[in-house]
C-alpha cells in the first residue's frame, strides 16, 4: 500500500517544515499559532499510524525503507527505515507530541510561536534519530535535537534556566562528540560507508570493540542516563518548562536506550558481554541509590526526575542482562524477556512519566510552586485531577494492570534467571518505587487542605482533562492488553539477540 | 633558461591586475569625491569586486596555467580561494559601509587599502615563488597596518596597529630568513624545484632550521598558539569593519601560504614538519577554547575562537594526506564564512557611539530582532560545530583526516575540546535568546543591501550544513 510513498520521510519532514511555517506564522498571532501547531502535530501523529498498521511482524528486516544519495563526496546516503524497535518509539513521539502541544495551550504566553516551532522540529528530528539507517543521518539528528531542547528550557524555564541548560547541552554534547569519533573509525574501517546495518556485520577485534563501546556508551549512558552521570537532568527536569519536561523524559531518555539497542550491543556485542556487570551493576545503583535518593526530594518535579533515573536502570538493566542469562543457559526465551522488558519498560515510562510531569505542571500552572510542603489536600479541591494522578502514580510504582506492571514484571523475571540477587535488588523497586511515589501522593493529594492556595485550587479544565484522559487510556490499554506492543518488536528483538550472540571475534 | 624576452601569459594575472588597475583609479577618482559623493567610491569598489570575480569565473574552465616563469599559478585551489576572498570582501564592504559612515571612517583611504589587501591575498595564493609569495605576504600586511591605524586618535587603535606591525614585521623576517636558508641549501626560489629537490634530500640540521623559520612565520601570520598574542588585541583594537576584513580574508591567504610552501613545496619533507604542526594545533585548540571563557568583548571571544580554529584547521594539515588539505581546506573556507556573518553581525549592532562589540550588547536580540538573532545563533551553532550547520562538516572533515594519519589521541582531544569551546558559543546564544534587552534597545534598523547579504550569510552557514556535498567536491577537485 505505502510501497512507493514516502511515508516515513513525510513523519520526519512534515513536522520540521511545519515548525518552521509555525515560527513564520507567529506574527499572526498567539491563536493561529496554537491552531497551526495543533494540526502539524495532528497530521504527524496520523502519518505515523499506517508505519503500525502497516508493519510486517514476520520480519526483523527493515521496512518502509528509503535510500538517496546525501553527500556523495562522503558516500552520505539519505537512507532511512524502521524495524520493530523504531515503529513502537516513532509513534510514542508522534503522540507525546500532540499532547504537548494541547498542554502548552494556555500556558504558554511568551513567544508563542517559537515555543510550538521547537516542539514541532523537534517532533521531527527524534523521528529522524529513530529512522536513520545511516551513521552521519543518525549522528546529525541527534546532535541537531539539542538546539531546540537547550533552546525550550533556557527560555520557558524556571529561575535556574540558563544554568541547567548550559549543562544539558554539555553534557550531552561530550558525550555525542566520542561516539562521532567511533563513527569515523568504523567508517575507516569499513573503506568509507556510514551504513549503519553494515556496521552491524563488521568484524571488530576486541580492543576495538571495547573503545567502541566504550565511546557509544558515553553518548547514550549519558542520554538515559545512568547514574553516575544523571545529574544534568534532575536540573534539566526541574528548570524545564511542563512541555519540556514531558518531552525529554518521555522519548528524550528513550534515544539513549534506542542507541543501545540499534549500536552498543548489534556492532559491539563481544564487548557488551565482557563489561555486562558494568552496566548491570550501574543499572542496579541507579534502581537502588536513585530510589532512595527520589524518597528525600522536597520537589515534586526533582521527585519524578529521580525516580525517571530509577525506571531507566530498569531499561539498562533488561537490555545488559540476556548475556548473563545465556550464560546460565537460561535458554532464549529469558534473553528476549529481558530485552522484551527493557523496551516496554521505556514505552511505557513514556506515558507515565510524561502524565506524572503534566500533573506536576497543572498544579505548578495554578500554584506556582513545586514544593511538595505547598500542597496537601489536593484531593478536596481537584477531585477529578486527584483521580489521575493517584492512577499514574500507581502505574508508576508498577501496579498490575497498568503498563508500568509489564515491563517490570518481564524485566525482574528474566533477572531470576541470571542471578537471583540481581533480582532481588532490582526488586527492591517495587519498594522504594512504592515508597517515593505513594508517600507524594499521600502528602500532595490526600489530607486537609493545608493552605489558602490549596483551598481556592480549581479543578482541571476540559484541555487538561483531555491530555490525561489519552495518558490514561494509554497506561490501562497496555497495562491490561501489552500484546500489541509486544508483538511488533517480537520479531525484532529475537533477532537482536540471536545477532548479539554470535562472537565478531 | 630562456635568454630572450618572451611576452608572459598574463591570462593568469588578469583578476589581479584588473584589481590592480581599478584599485589606482579608485584611488584617484576618490579625490575628487565630496564626502556626499563618497558612496560612489563604495560601488565603484563593489564594482571592482564584481569584475574580479567575473574574470575568476572565466578562469574556471582552464586552471593550472603557470606563468612569469614559474612565479605565478592560476589553478584550481587558487581561482577557489581567491573566488571566496573576493566575495568576502564584498560581504565586508557592504556590512561596514553605514559603521564607517557614522565614524567619520567613510573614506577613500578604507576602500584602497582594502582592495590593496585582498590584491596582496590574491598574489599570496597564486605565488609559486618565494619572491611572489612573500611580496603577496608585505602587501597584505602593509595595506592591514594601514587599516587597523585608520582611526588615528584613538589610541586603543593606535597601540593595535603598533603592536600588529612590530609583530608582523618580526614574524615577517623570521619568515624571510627560514627562506633565505631554505635557498641557501636547495638553491632555488622556486617551489615547484623545491619539491623536486626535497624528494631527493636528506633532512640535514640546516634545512631544519629553515623549517622552523618558515613555520614560525607562518604560524605568525595564521595566529597559531604560540604566535598568537596580537590576535585578541588587533582585533580588539582595530575599528570592527576591519576586523571583520583581518578576520576573514588573510585566513585564505594564510592557508594558501601553507599549501604552497609546505605542501607543495616541502611535502616531502612530510615526517620533519608534522610534529611541529601537531604540537601548534594542539596548543592553539587548547588556548583558544580555555582562554575565549573568560572573555567579556565579544570581539576578543571571536578573536580566540579565531585561534582554536587554526588549530582544527592546521589538523588537517597536518595529516599530510591530499584528504586531509581538502579538508583543512573546506574548514578554511567554512571558517570565512563563518566569521564573515560573526563580525558583520556587530557591525549591523553598532550604532553611532555604541561599538556593539560586548557580548552584553546582544542581549535579548530575539526579541528585538528574531531574524537577526536566528542568523547569529547559525554563526554560534556552526562554529561549535553542531550540525546541521556547516561547521560541523568542518571539524568531521579534519577530524577524519587526523583518525586516518593515525592520531587517535589527537582527534579525542580536539573533540573534547570542541565541547570546551561550546560552551562561550552557547553563552552567546543564551545572551540573545534568554536575556532580556536593555531598557530602549528596539529593533535593528539594518539598510536593505547589509540586511540581504547578512540573510545569505546566515542561511549559507545552515544550507551548506544541510548540503555540504557541492563544496566537499569543490575542495577535493581543487587539491587532488
Amino acid at each position: 500500500m505505502f510501497d512507493n510513498f514516502p511515508l516515513l520521510s513525510l513523519v520526519i519532514w512534515l513536522p520540521i517544515f511545519g515548525g518552521i511555517a509555525v515560527l513564520l506564522a507567529g506574527r499572526m498571532g498567539d491563536n493561529a499559532v496554537r491552531w497551526l501547531a495543533l494540526a502539524v502535530s495532528i497530521i504527524a501523529f496520523a502519518l505515523s499510524i499506517p508505519l503500525y498498521t502497516g508493519f510486517d511482524f514476520t520480519t526483523a528486516e527493515m521496512q518502509f525503507v528509503e535510500f538517496a544519495p546525501w553527500i556523495e563526496a562522503l558516500n552520505v546516503n539519505y537512507h532511512i527505515g524502521v524495524d520493530g524497535i523504531a515503529v513502537p518509539l516513532i509513534l510514542l513521539t508522534t503522540f507525546m507530541t500532540v499532547l504537548v502541544v494541547i498542554a502548552g495551550w494556555e500556558v504558554i504566553k511568551d513567544r508563542t510561536g517559537q515555543y510550538f516551532a521547537a516542539f514541532l522540529i523537534m517532533e521531527g528530528l527524534m523521528n529522524g534519530v529513530f529512522a536513520a539507517l545511516d551513521g552521519m543521518l543518525f549522528y546529525v539528528f541527534w546532535e541537531a535535537m539539542l538546539i531546540p531542547m537547550f533552546l525550550i528550557i533556557g527560555i520557558w524555564g524556571g529561575p535556574r534556566r540558563v544554568y541547567a541548560t548550559i549543562k544539558f547541552f554539555l553534557y550531552t554534547f561530550l558525550g555525542s562528540v566520542l561516539m562521532l569519533v567511533a563513527f569515523i573509525y568504523m567508517y575507516m574501517k569499513m573503506d568509507g560507508s556510514f551504513s549503519i546495518l553494515d556496521m552491524h556485520a563488521l568484524p571488530l577485534s576486541m580492543k576495538e570493540q571495547i573503545l567502541i563501546f566504550l565511546a557509544f556508551f558515553a553518548a547514550f549512558a549519558v542520554k538515559i542516563p545512568m547514574w553516575p552521570v544523571h545529574t544534568w537532568l534532575p536540573d534539566a527536569h526541574v528548570e524545564a518548562p511542563t512541555g519540556g519536561s514531558v518531552i525529554l523524559a518521555a522519548i528524550m531518555l528513550k534515544l539513549g536506550g534506542y542507541g543501545f539497542l540499534r549500536f552498543s550491543l548489534p556492532i559491539t556485542p563481544d564487548a557488551a558481554n565482557v563489561l555486562d556487570t558494568f552496566v548491570v551493576t550501574l543499572s542496579l545503583i541507579a534502581v537502588v541509590y536513585i530510589g532512595l535518593v527520589a524518597i528525600v526530594q522536597q520537589d515534586m518535579k526533582k521527585l519524578v526526575a529521580y525516580s525517571s533515573i530509577a525506571h531507566m536502570g530498569f531499561v539498562t538493566l533488561g537490555l545488559f542482562l540476556p548475556f548473563m542469562i545465556l550464560a546460565n543457559s537460561g535458554g532464549m526465551q529469558g534473553a528476549v524477556l529481558g530485552m522484551e522488558g527493557g523496551m516496554v519498560q521505556m514505552i511505557s515510562h513514556g506515558f507515565i512519566s510524561g502524565a506524572l510531569f503534566l500533573c506536576v505542571g497543572v498544579m505548578y500552572d495554578r500554584v506556582h510552586s513545586r514544593e511538595i510542603s505547598a500542597y496537601g489536600g489536593v484531593a478536596n479541591t481537584m477531585p477529578v485531577f486527584a483521580s489521575f494522578m493517584v492512577l499514574f502514580a500507581f502505574a508508576n510504582t508498577g501496579l498490575p494492570g497498568t503498563s508500568g506492571f509489564v515491563g517490570e514484571f518481564m524485566v525482574i523475571l528474566a533477572s531470576f534467571k541470571a542471578n537471583f540477587w540481581i533480582a532481588f535488588l532490582a526488586a527492591l523497586t517495587l519498594i522504594l518505587g512504592a515508597a517515593y511515589t505513594l508517600w507524594l501522593v499521600k502528602r500532595v493529594i490526600f489530607g486537609d487542605a493545608v493552605n489558602d492556595n490549596v483551598a481556592k485550587l480549581e479543578d482541571i479544565n476540559k484541555r487538561e482533562f483531555l491530555v490525561l484522559a489519552l495518558l490514561a487510556v494509554a497506561v490501562l490499554l497496555f497495562g491490561l492488553w501489552p500484546a500489541p506492543l509486544i508483538e511488533v518488536m517480537d520479531v525484532t528483538v529475537q533477532n537482536l539477540v540471536e545477532h548479539v550472540m554470535q562472537s565478531k571475534l | 633558461m630562456e635568454t630572450t624576452f618572451i611576452s608572459p601569459n598574463l591570462w593568469p594575472a588578469l583578476p589581479e591586475m584588473f584589481l590592480l588597475g581599478m584599485a589606482c583609479v579608485i584611488l584617484v577618482a576618490d579625490l575628487f569625491f565630496s564626502d556626499k559623493q563618497r558612496v560612489f567610491t563604495h560601488w565603484l569598489s563593489l564594482g571592482t569586486l564584481a569584475g574580479t570575480v567575473l574574470i575568476l569565473g572565466a578562469q574556471i574552465d582552464n586552471p593550472d596555467i603557470v606563468t612569469f616563469s614559474g612565479m605565478y599559478v592560476a589553478d584550481g585551489m587558487a581561482i577557489v580561494l581567491k573566488l571566496v576572498a573576493c566575495a568576502t570582501t564584498a560581504a565586508v564592504l557592504v556590512y561596514s559601509r553605514d559603521y564607517l559612515k557614522s565614524r567619520q571612517l567613510f573614506q577613500g583611504e578604507f576602500y584602497v587599502l582594502i582592495l590593496g589587501a585582498l590584491l596582496g591575498a590574491m598574489v599570496m595564493i597564486s605565488g609559486l615563488n618565494f619572491v611572489s609569495l612573500y611580496l603577496g605576504l608585505e602587501l597584505l600586511s602593509l595595506s592591514s597596518y594601514g587599516l587597523v591605524a585608520l582611526r588615528r586618535d584613538d589610541g586603543v587603535a593606535s597601540e593595535a596597529a603598533m603592536k600588529y606591525f612590530v609583530l608582523g614585521a618580526i614574524a615577517s623576517g623570521l619568515l624571510l630568513y627560514g627562506m633565505s636558508i631554505l635557498y641557501g641549501i636547495s638553491g632555488t626560489l622556486d617551489v615547484l624545484e623545491l619539491a623536486a629537490w626535497a624528494s631527493g634530500a636528506e633532512l640535514s640540521a640546516g634545512l631544519l632550521l629553515a623549517l622552523v623559520f618558515v613555520i614560525i612565520g607562518m604560524a605568525f601570520k595564521l595566529g597559531a598558539v604560540p604566535f598568537h598574542m596580537w590576535i585578541p588585541d588587533v582585533y580588539e583594537g582595530a575599528p570592527t569593519a576591519v576586523t571583520l576584513f583581518l578576520g576573514t580574508v588573510p585566513k585564505l591567504a594564510a592557508f594558501a601560504l601553507f599549501m604552497r610552501l609546505l605542501v607543495e613545496g616541502l611535502g616531502a619533507m612530510h615526517s620533519a614538519w608534522q610534529a611541529i604542526i601537531v604540537a601548534l594545533a594542539l596548543l592553539s585548540m587548547f588556548i583558544g577554547s580555555v582562554v575565549a571563557i573568560a572573555q567579556t568583548s565579544l570581539k576578543r571571544m571571536l578573536a580566540y575562537s579565531t585561534i582554536s580554529h587554526v588549530g582544527f584547521l592546521l589538523m588537517g594539515i597536518l595529516a599530510g594526506t591530499a584528504q586531509g588539505y581538502q579538508a583543512a581546506m573546506f574548514y578554511t573556507i567554512t571558517y570565512v564564512i563563518m566569521a564573515a556573518a560573526g563580525f558583520g553581525m556587530i557591525l549591523l549592532l553598532a550604532r553611532s557611539g555604541f561599538e556593539a562589540d560586548k557580548l552584553d550588547d546582544f542581549a535579548g536580540l530575539n526579541r528585538r530582532s528574531p531574524w537577526f538573532a536566528a542568523m547569529m545563533m547559525f554563526v554560534m551553532f556552526g562554529m561549535a560545530g553542531v550540525p546541521p550547520f556547516v561547521g560541523f562538516y568542518a571539524k568531521f572533515a579534519v577530524i577524519w583526516a587526523a583518525l586516518e594519519a593515525g592520531f587517535t589521541w589527537l582527534a579525542v582531544a580536539a573533540v573534547v575540546l570542541s565541547v570546551v569551546s561550546a560552551f562561550y558559543y552557547l553563552r552567546l546564544v543564551k545572551i540573545m535568546y534568554f536575556d532580556e534587552p536593555v531598557d530602549d534597545a528596539g529593533e535593528l534598523e539594518v539598510a536593505a543591501d547589509s540586511r540581504l547579504v547578512m540573510s545569505v550569510n546566515g542561511l549559507l552557514i545552515l544550507g551548506l550544513g544541510i548540503f555540504p556535498g557541492g563544496l566537499m567536491a569543490v575542495c577535493i577537485s581543487a587539491i587532488s
